[in-house]
C-alpha cells in the first residue's frame, strides 16, 4: 500500500471538486491538495449539462423571484436557509466563471444573456448555447491547472473513507494503471463524486455515474437524505436516453402528443396561449412534465418508437438560424442519435432518469456530521432542491456549495495537527486486503451485467414517476436479495493494469447500496410529493412528511429510515401552482394585499 | 438484427509479450454505434475487455479510438456505417495500457504546458461584474473552445507520429483560443508554444487534424493563424522594439 499525505483530499474533479480545489488553492496555497478522481477532469459528467446556470442578473428579476421558484419548485422539501445563501452567491460565481474565461453567451451590448428555464419566473440562465456544462467543467478545469498545490490523482478509483477517532483523515483508493493501493491520508476529506442515474436503466447519466461517494459516506455512518427524490428529464431520445435540454423549450419548443395536440394544458400547466411565457406549458417544472407524460402513455395519446412510447418535442418553428444559434448540441444529436432533424421534423422524446435530489447529509455549509467530511454537488443534499430540482439550479450549486466545501475543509485542516494516526494505516490496509479478496472470489455463475440488469429494471419498476406500495415492496425484496448476490460477482479479470472488471464489481456494490436507500426511503413516504407520486397516496401530506428522510447504514440488513425537521424562514407551504392558475392567484393575492406564492 | 465480426486489439503488459487481435461476433441493433457492440461483448462475453467510455453523447471525450483505421469516438461511429467485419484499435500514435485504453501522460503534460486558462489583461473585482465581451469578440476564439480533449487529432496527426515531442493540434488549439480571448493577455507567455521548434512551425498542414475533430474545432487553421502571428510577432521585435 502506497502512502500519500494530504492537507485535504478531494473525491470527485467534476464541477464541485474542481471549484473545491480551486476555492482552497487561492485561499491558502500553504494546503495541499489531493484531487482523487477514477476518470480525467474534463470526462467527468459535469460536461454533459446543456442548458445552463441559474442567477439573478436580469434588472426586472429579483432574489426573491429566484428564492420563491426553487422553493415552491422544490414542492418546499428545501431548507430556505441554504436556498437563500445559494441565491445570493449565484451571480457572484456565475460571475467570477466568466473572469476564468467560461465562453457564456452574450447580448449584443456584450453583457451575459440569460435564457428562460422550467419553473422560473423570469429568465435568468446563464448560458453558452447548449454546452453550459462542457464549458463550464473545461474553465473550471483549465482554471485549476495553473495552481501548483491542487495534485491531481486522475483515475484513481476511490474505494472508502477512513475516520479515526470520529474525524474523517483519510482516502483509499486504487490506482487504475497499476492496481496499486493508495492511502490517502489527510486533514480532511471532500467527497463531489456526483450522482447515481446508473441505478435505472434509462438515464441521461454517463456509465460513472454510479454513487460511489455517496455510497462511501453512507458505509461510514453518514445519512443519504431525501434519496426518494429522483428526477425525471422530460426530454431524452427513446433509447439513449440522450438528453436534450430544457432550453430547447426556454427558446420556444413545444410538446404535442400523435394528435399535435400540446396535452400538457389538460394538466395544471395551461392555458397553452400565448406561447412562449414563463412558468406555464412546456415551461413548467420537470416533475409535472414528466407526469403528464405518463398521463397521456395511459390514455393512449403516445407516438411508438422502437423504443417505446415517446411524445413529440417540435422546434420547426424556431428555424433554422435560431437553431444553429442557441441549440447546435440538440440539432446534432437528435439528428445523429434519433435520424430527427429539428429543423424540419418533430423529434421523439421521453422522460428519462436525470438528476438525485438526495445525496449525502450536509448542512449549509456543506459539512457532513462526520467531523473533517464535506460533501458537494449532486452527490450532496444540502438542501437547496427539496423534491423537485429546478433546471439550471444544479450547474450553480456545484460552484456555490462546492467554494463553501473547499472553505471549509480548508479551515479544518488549518486545526488538525500533523502526523498520521496509528489506526488510519491500519483501517487502509484492512481496506486493501478487502479489495485483494475480491480476486479470490469463486465462479458460480454471477455477473456484473446480471446482477446489474436485474436491478436497473427493478429500479424502473418500483421507483419510477409513479409508484405503489406492491411495486416498491418487490423492489426492496428484489435489491435485498441482489445484494447478496453481488458478493458473489467474481473478478474474472486477474490483472493489475487498468482492471475495469474490478471496478465494475466495486461501482455495482456502490449502486446496490444506493438503490437500497431510494427504495426503503420511497415506501415509507406515504404522500405524493414534487417527483415522488404515488398512486395509493395521491395528495402531499405536510403533516406528516413536510420533513426529510434520513436513510442510515446497517451494514448486510435494510437502512432505518429516519427524519428531521425542513428548514422554513419565510414562505409557507402553499399550493404549487403554474400557468393560469398561478396567475390567477398572484391576482388575487395582490388584490388581497399578500404577497407572491402565499410567502408568510 | 445484424452480426458483425468485431475484431478488437487485446493486449496485457502483465500477460502479453505484443497485442494481438481477438474477433467476437456481436449480434447488434439497427442504431447501435460501435461502442455498443463493444459494451455487448464486456457485459455477455469477455468482462475482461478494457476501454474508456462514459457519456455516450460525443462530449466527455473518453471514448476515442481507431475503428477501420480511422481515429473516431466510438460512441458515435454508427454500425450502419461500416461493414460487418469492423476492427477496433487503440488510438494510434500513443503507447497502449492495456487493449483500447491509451496511457493519456503526454498529452495532458501538452495541455498544462499551452497555459490554458485566462492570464488577465486587467484585474478586475467581481464585484464590478462581468467583463463586457461582444458576440464578435466571443466568436473569435468560441470555435478552439470547443475542444474536448479526445485527441483523435494526435491519433491523426502524421507529425505527431514522426516528432512525439510535437506540441500537436489540441493544446496550439487552445493557446490560440486563450490568446484570442477580449479578456486575456497572456499571450506573451504562451508565446513559447506557438514560437519554439516543437511548435507551430513544426506543422506540416497535412490538416488531418481537421478532418477527424468530431467537434469541427479546426486545428488546423488555429496552426495556421498561429503561424502567421508568429511571424508578424518575430518582424515586429525587429522592426518595433518598443512595441513589446
Amino acid at each position: 500500500m502506497e502512502i500519500v499525505s494530504a492537507d485535504v483530499a478531494i473525491v470527485g474533479a467534476g464541477g464541485a471538486g474542481l471549484r473545491a480545489a480551486i476555492a482552497i488553492a487561492q485561499s491558502d496555497p500553504s494546503l495541499k491538495v489531493a484531487l482523487i478522481s477514477k476518470v480525467y477532469p474534463m470526462r467527468s459528467h459535469t460536461v454533459a449539462a446543456e442548458g445552463g446556470a441559474a442567477g439573478v442578473i436580469r434588472a426586472e428579476d429579483s432574489l426573491e423571484h429566484h428564492f420563491n421558484d426553487t422553493v415552491s419548485g422544490g414542492d418546499w422539501l428545501t431548507d430556505q436557509d441554504a436556498v437563500e445563501l445559494f441565491i445570493e452567491d449565484a451571480p457572484r460565481q456565475l460571475t467570477q466563471l466568466e473572469h476564468w474565461g467560461c465562453p457564456w453567451s452574450r447580448t449584443p451590448e456584450g453583457r451575459v444573456n440569460t435564457r428562460p428555464f422550467g419553473g422560473m419566473k423570469i429568465e435568468r440562465t446563464w448560458f453558452a448555447a447548449d454546452k453550459s456544462g462542457f464549458h463550464i467543467l473545461h474553465t473550471l478545469f483549465q482554471t485549476s491547472i495553473q495552481f501548483e498545490s491542487i495534485e491531481r490523482y486522475d483515475e484513481f478509483y476511490a474505494t472508502d473513507l477512513i475516520v479515526e477517532d470520529g474525524h474523517c483523515r483519510g482516502v483509499v483508493a486504487i490506482e487504475m494503471r497499476s492496481g496499486r493501493v493508495f492511502l490517502f491520508h489527510a486533514k480532511s476529506v471532500i467527497v463531489a463524486s456526483g450522482g447515481a442515474g446508473r441505478i435505472f436503466p434509462f438515464t441521461t447519466n454517463g456509465a460513472i455515474k454510479t454513487g460511489d461517494g455517496m455510497a462511501m459516506a453512507y458505509r461510514i455512518g453518514v445519512p443519504l437524505k431525501d434519496m426518494e427524490f429522483v428526477q425525471y428529464h422530460p426530454t431524452g431520445l427513446p433509447g439513449t436516453g440522450i438528453l436534450l435540454t430544457e432550453g430547447c423549450r426556454g427558446e420556444g419548443g413545444i410538446m404535442v402528443n400523435k394528435d399535435g395536440y400540446r396535452y400538457l394544458q389538460d394538466y395544471g400547466l395551461g392555458p397553452p396561449d400565448p406561447w412562449p411565457r414563463k412558468k406555464a406549458m412546456e415551461l413548467g417544472p420537470r416533475d409535472r412534465l414528466s407526469q403528464a407524460f405518463w398521463h397521456e402513455q395511459q390514455k393512449g395519446n403516445c407516438v411508438s418508437t422502437t423504443y417505446g412510447d415517446a411524445v413529440l418535442l417540435d422546434m420547426r418553428h424556431l428555424g433554422e438560424k435560431k437553431i444553429n444559434e442557441r441549440l447546435p448540441f440538440v440539432r446534432d444529436l437528435a439528428s445523429s442519435y434519433m435520424g430527427k432533424d429539428p429543423v424540419h421534423e418533430p423529434v421523439p422524446v421521453r422522460p428519462v432518469v436525470h438528476y438525485m435530489m438526495g445525496g449525502i447529509h450536509t448542512n449549509i455549509d456543506a459539512a457532513t456530521p462526520i467531523p473533517g467530511l464535506f460533501a458537494a454537488g449532486e452527490c450532496a443534499c444540502v438542501s437547496i432542491n427539496g423534491a423537485n430540482r429546478l433546471g439550471s439550479n444544479s450547474l450553480t450549486e456545484l460552484l456555490v456549495f462546492g467554494q463553501r466545501a473547499g472553505l471549509g475543509a480548508a479551515e479544518v485542516a488549518r486545526q488538525v495537527a500533523d502526523g498520521m494516526p496509528a489506526g488510519v494505516e491500519t483501517q487502509g490496509r484492512e481496506a486493501e486486503a478487502r479489495i485483494l479478496g475480491l480476486f479470490d472470489r469463486e465462479d458460480v455463475g454471477e455477473s456484473v451485467a446480471g446482477v446489474r440488469n436485474a436491478m436497473t429494471a427493478s429500479m424502473e419498476e418500483g421507483a419510477g414517476i409513479y409508484r405503489t406500495e406492491e411495486a416498491m415492496q418487490a423492489t426492496c425484496d428484489l435489491i435485498g436479495q441482489l445484494r447478496e448476490r453481488v458478493a458473489k460477482v467474481p473478478v474474472k479479470d486477474k490483472s493489475k493494469v487498468f482492471n475495469t472488471d474490478l471496478m465494475g464489481v466495486l461501482e455495482l456494490e456502490a449502486m446496490l447500496d444506493i438503490s437500497q436507500t431510494v427504495v426503503h426511503s420511497a415506501i415509507v413516504r406515504k404522500e405524493s410529493r414534487g417527483s415522488h407520486q404515488r398512486l395509493d397516496f395521491e395528495k402531499r401530506d405536510d403533516e406528516a412528511f413536510l420533513k426529510h428522510s434520513l436513510a442510515t447504514y446497517r451494514g448486510a440488513d435494510v437502512p432505518e429510515i429516519s427524519y428531521c425537521d425542513v428548514v422554513i424562514t419565510k414562505s409557507q407551504p402553499a399550493e404549487r401552482l403554474y400557468g393560469g392558475a398561478a396567475e390567477a392567484a398572484a391576482k388575487e393575492a395582490k388584490e388581497g394585499g399578500s404577497g407572491e406564492g402565499k410567502a408568510a | 438484427m445484424r452480426e458483425i465480426q468485431l475484431e478488437v486489439l487485446r493486449y496485457s503488459p502483465e500477460t502479453d509479450s505484443e497485442p494481438r487481435f481477438e474477433t467476437f461476433q456481436v449480434p447488434c441493433q439497427e442504431d447501435w454505434v460501435v461502442l455498443d457492440a463493444i459494451n455487448h461483448v464486456k457485459d455477455h462475453m469477455d468482462s475482461s475487455l478494457t476501454y474508456r467510455w462514459s457519456c455516450h453523447m460525443a462530449v466527455c471525450g473518453s471514448c476515442g479510438m481507431m475503428v477501420n483505421g480511422e481515429p473516431v469516438l466510438s460512441c458515435k461511429a454508427f454500425i450502419r456505417d461500416y461493414p460487418d467485419k469492423i476492427r477496433v484499435e487503440p488510438l494510434a500514435n500513443f503507447p497502449i495500457e492495456k487493449d483500447l485504453v491509451v496511457v493519456m501522460d503526454d498529452f495532458m503534460e501538452k495541455l498544462k504546458a499551452s497555459k490554458p486558462y485566462i492570464i488577465p489583461k486587467e484585474e478586475k473585482s467581481i464585484d464590478d461584474g462581468e467583463y463586457l465581451q461582444t458576440p464578435l469578440q466571443l466568436e473569435a476564439f468560441k470555435q478552439y473552445s470547443m475542444c474536448i480533449n479526445c485527441m483523435l487529432c494526435y491519433a491523426a496527426c502524421p507529425q505527431y507520429a514522426l516528432a512525439p515531442e510535437f506540441v500537436g493540434p489540441a493544446a496550439l488549439a487552445l493557446t490560440y483560443r486563450y490568446n484570442k480571448d477580449s479578456r486575456d493577455g497572456g499571450k506573451a507567455e504562451r508565446a513559447h508554444m506557438f514560437s519554439k521548434s516543437e511548435g507551430v512551425w513544426e506543422c506540416s498542414f497535412v490538416g488531418a487534424c481537421s478532418e477527424v475533430c468530431p467537434k469541427h474545432v479546426d486545428p488546423a487553421a488555429a496552426i495556421q493563424l498561429g503561424k502567421v502571428e508568429s511571424a508578424v510577432d518575430y518582424f515586429k521585435s525587429f522592426l518595433m522594439p518598443w512595441s513589446r
